[in-house]
């Protein structure tokens, strides 16, 4: 079983050997580190915003989407997307602003444990967080394309505005609306994380690459 | 800026013409730099214009149902009840004077207050909503038109009467006039926090029977003191069917009438020392009392004066009787040492000592005809209201006024006509410690030949004046027709001291409280509840584009409570209320809760509706409201 957590965990460094090349062992480890800041950070800071600009709303709409809430002027956009059959969007990505937090925090221990793994099970535990931003830009497209094109085909001005799917990032329309979407600060520093993850990846492997090479020549000889 | 040309050639308009256009124009979008609170007179309301486009923002309404904002119609209806004289339904008002609520003798913009003179009633509107919250029925007189007025902190609203009638305007022949019949002036204590005229700290002081009229509060040099003109000091009782002297006659007969001049920090002691007597429930400082605590001074002043204007640092009053040519502009200094002297040239019939009238006048000036009213710049200039001249004089002020202006102390520096039969004027904040200056509006009466003929009733005409240059350059810039009521006074004041709210700060909110209203109807909790004794309460919201309920069953009879809460968060996304039959209109504005109380006396079946044009989906927001017959 020890044996099993080694081979997971890899060659350990001599204290000897990282006090002579700290630069080479301390990287990885500092550069896990401020990922993981990165990204608690933006557990605070708002991960999208979208604007809705019309003649009768001079200021344009505003909402805001945290990883666990949505905020602004939603019940004013749920009382215009009522018209053209739109559900809440209170409905939408309830699971993924329940855990989301929750998934955060995961995300934060296993880059912990990535600072402990020097075998390439610490890829395993860094590509989930590096394609975060991602999979949140990919979620939020599919909710807002499931609502766009699920619209009550009942609705007060079904037939003037049609299924459609609502821009997740960048300018996009609906009827009188100009809808500029954006990323918040917490999306970019989560994809700031992204970057600075795949450069630890990088001194990750030139740092223990060659203990584990070594340490594999030294199994083969004992063997 | 040939095209500018060529349009003011095809026009006929002046090189004037186009400064003045310029001066005023504001482009969409823009805003105002002052409102004008204007009294409506017969309307009943407060009108709200702004300045320098001379454009109407709002009314308010006040003494007066108004269905627009449903006032008198489902809303409201409770206030305008506390204003009814003897109970006796009274749904229109004679509105005057607006007072805007200051605080060191300076608009604070929280407030503002105003007379109705046909009940001598007051009203407090809240300048958060905008909405009248208070009515009082003075219980004393049934005129007033020396209110209102405030104190330099809004401690109190002077309500000055007018006609006078015996206490409580009970019967009395006019033979016993000068026995029975009473002048007097309430102090309505202001209540800052709650927003409302503290009914029980308040008092009047009995007066003799002459008509006051217009007041103004001392500040600064004056601070404590108030002043009130008056008419017919003859006594006069008319009686032009019997071949008598009609009043206009007989009570201008004499060459001067009485200014009054009021200690009221000493009344105020004198009220809270219990000296009073209860008179129709109220208690009213005597007029021998006020005479024994040395309250109450006249001084001579000329005949059927108007506006009685006390200057912004306080040091002089000044007065104009509209018979007489001349601005009389008294010295508070010379006051107060005739008052500690007792220089009186004697005491009139009721004995109160007159000043002498020499000790306490500081200068007069030959303005023109039938001067009106006085407002004053913030340079040393002062304005005066000519209602036989049409014209409004600008004059120049002495004392340590004197040296902001280039012409010499107390002299006529100009008049420019105005049509016609100017009233009050207001000049922005020109009745504060510090006026403004920049604009003054003549509320002048009369428009005749000046706007299409609408009939043979005739708008007013409010005309701006430009006042920001020197000397004689004080050109009429802009005519706004007034087709309601009759804009006695108006207040200006610099907008941005104003802070409105845009929607009620939460939903649920009573504008009546200015709180939540925990009977508020909340979404989710839409229902129709038959109480056990046989009432029914609606609990409804309204948002675009629905009612909720949309079916209201009730029966014959029922005694009905119809809780609306409008839950949008949205600026300007009101919602009306109006119910056919039943003579129900509300404005429900975002955030508003109402409660609408009736009994459901008709039976049928009643398309209710959202008299605002909220949404592309208005027509479609209703229910039915079905009486089941018993």
């Amino acid at each position: 079983m020890a044996s099993y957590l080694d081979r997971i965990l890899g060659p350990r460094v001599h204290p000897l050997e990282a006090s002579e090349h700290s630069m080479r062992y301390g990287a990885p480890g500092f550069i896990l580190l401020t990922a993981r800041v990165l990204l608690l950070v933006s557990l605070f800071l708002p991960y999208w915003h979208m604007e809705l600009q019309a003649p009768q709303y001079p200021d344009g709409l505003h909402m805001t989407a945290h990883l666990n809430a949505l905020s602004g002027d939603v019940a004013e956009i749920d009382g215009l997307n009522h018209y053209i059959g739109m559900r809440s969007l209170y409905e939408a990505a309830e699971i993924e602003r329940t855990v989301g937090v929750f998934v955060m925090i995961a995300f934060v221990v296993m880059l912990e444990l990535a600072a402990y793994i020097h075998t390439r099970w610490a890829v395993i535990m860094v590509v989930p967080v590096v394609f975060f931003p991602v999979v949140f830009l990919l979620d939020l497209h599919l909710w807002m394309k499931h609502f766009g094109l699920n619209l009550d085909p009942h609705a007060p001005l079904s037939n003037a505005v049609k299924p459609f799917v609502p821009t997740a990032m960048g300018k996009g329309g609906i009827g009188q609306f100009v809808t500029i979407a954006t990323p918040g600060a917490g999306l970019i520093l989560a994809s700031v994380a992204s970057f600075v993850l795949i450069l630890a990846l990088f001194f990750h492997r030139r740092a223990y690459l060659p203990l584990i090479k070594q340490q594999k020549r030294i199994d083969s000889v004992s063997a | 800026m040939r095209d500018v040309e060529a349009i003011a050639k095809d026009r006929g308009l002046t090189n004037a013409d186009l400064i003045a256009a310029a001066k005023t124009y504001l482009p969409s979008g823009e805003k105002d730099d002052y409102l004008m609170f204007a009294s409506g007179g017969h309307a009943g309301q407060i009108f709200v214009v702004g300045l320098p486009s001379m454009r109407l923002l709002r009314s308010i309404a006040v003494f007066t149902p108004e269905p627009w904002q449903g006032w008198g119609y489902g809303v409201g209806n409770e206030i305008l009840k506390e204003g009814f004289p003897n109970g006796k339904s009274n749904l229109w008002g004679d509105t005057h004077h607006p007072a805007l609520s200051e605080t060191k003798g300076d608009y604070d913009g929280q407030f503002v207050f105003i007379n109705d003179k046909i009940n001598a009633r007051v009203a407090v509107i809240d300048l958060r909503d905008w909405e009248t919250k208070q009515i009082v029925k003075n219980p004393l007189t049934l005129s007033d038109h020396g209110g209102t007025f405030v104190t330099p902190n809004t401690d109190y609203i002077i309500e000055g009467g007018q006609y006078a009638v015996p206490w409580g305007s009970e019967y009395a022949p006019i033979s016993d006039y000068k026995e029975k019949y009473k002048g007097s002036v309430t102090l309505w204590k202001f209540d800052r926090n709650r927003g409302r005229i503290d009914k029980d700290q308040s008092f009047a002081i009995e007066l003799p029977p002459y008509w006051q009229d217009l007041s103004d509060a001392g500040k600064l040099a004056s601070d404590g003191y108030f002043f009130m003109n008056s008419l017919n000091t003859e006594l006069a009782t008319g009686g032009i069917q019997d071949k008598k002297p009609p009043f206009e006659a007989g009570a201008s007969r004499n060459a001067t009438d009485f200014l009054h001049i009021i200690d009221w920090k000493k009344a105020e002691q004198v009220f809270k020392a219990g000296k009073v007597e209860q008179i129709k429930g109220f208690p009213v400082i005597t007029l021998e009392t006020a005479l024994a605590e040395g309250l109450l001074h006249v001084t001579p002043e000329p005949r059927s004066p108007h506006g009685v204007d006390v200057a912004p640092k306080g040091d002089f009053i000044v007065i104009s009787g509209k018979l007489d040519p001349h601005v009389t502009i008294y010295s508070m200094d010379k006051i107060k040492k005739a008052i500690a002297d007792k220089t009186f040239s004697g005491t009139d019939e009721f004995g109160v000592p007159i000043l002498d009238f020499d000790s306490v006048v500081e200068a007069r000036i030959e303005v023109g005809l039938g001067p009106l009213h006085t407002q004053f710049g913030p340079d040393g200039y002062a304005y005066t209201s000519l209602y036989l001249d049409s014209a409004v004089a600008r004059w120049t002020m002495g004392g340590s006024y004197g040296s902001g202006t280039p012409e010499p102390d107390w002299t006529l520096v100009h008049k420019t006509p105005v049509h016609y039969n100017v009233g009050h004027i207001a000049v922005a904040e020109g009745d504060t410690v510090s006026p403004d200056g920049n604009y003054l509006v003549a509320l002048n009466k009369w428009s005749v030949d000046r706007f299409y003929p609408t009939g043979p009733l005739l708008p007013q005409n409010l005309q701006l004046v430009d006042i920001s240059d020197d000397g004689t350059k004080m050109p009429v810039i802009y005519d706004m027709p007034m087709g309601v009521g009759e804009p006695h006074y108006a207040q200006i004041v610099k907008a941005d001291k104003l802070d409105p709210w845009t929607t009620y700060p939460e939903v649920g909110w009573d504008p009546h409280d200015q709180n939540i209203n925990p009977m508020a109807t909340k979404p989710k909790m839409e229902r129709v509840q038959r109480n056990d004794d046989g009432t029914v309460d609606i609990f409804m919201t309204a948002i675009r584009s629905h009612f909720n309920p949309e079916h209201v069953y009730l029966k014959q009879g029922d005694v009905v409570r119809w809780h609306i809460t409008n839950t949008e968060r949205a600026v300007d996304a009101t919602h009306g209320f109006a119910v056919p039959m039943y003579n129900i209109t509300a404005s429900l504005e975002p955030g508003e809760a109402v409660t609408i109380e009736f009994v459901a006396d008709t039976p049928g079946t009643f398309p209710f509706y959202c008299s605002e044009f909220c949404s592309a989906l208005h027509l479609e927001m209703m229910g039915y409201l079905m009486v089941e017959p018993e």
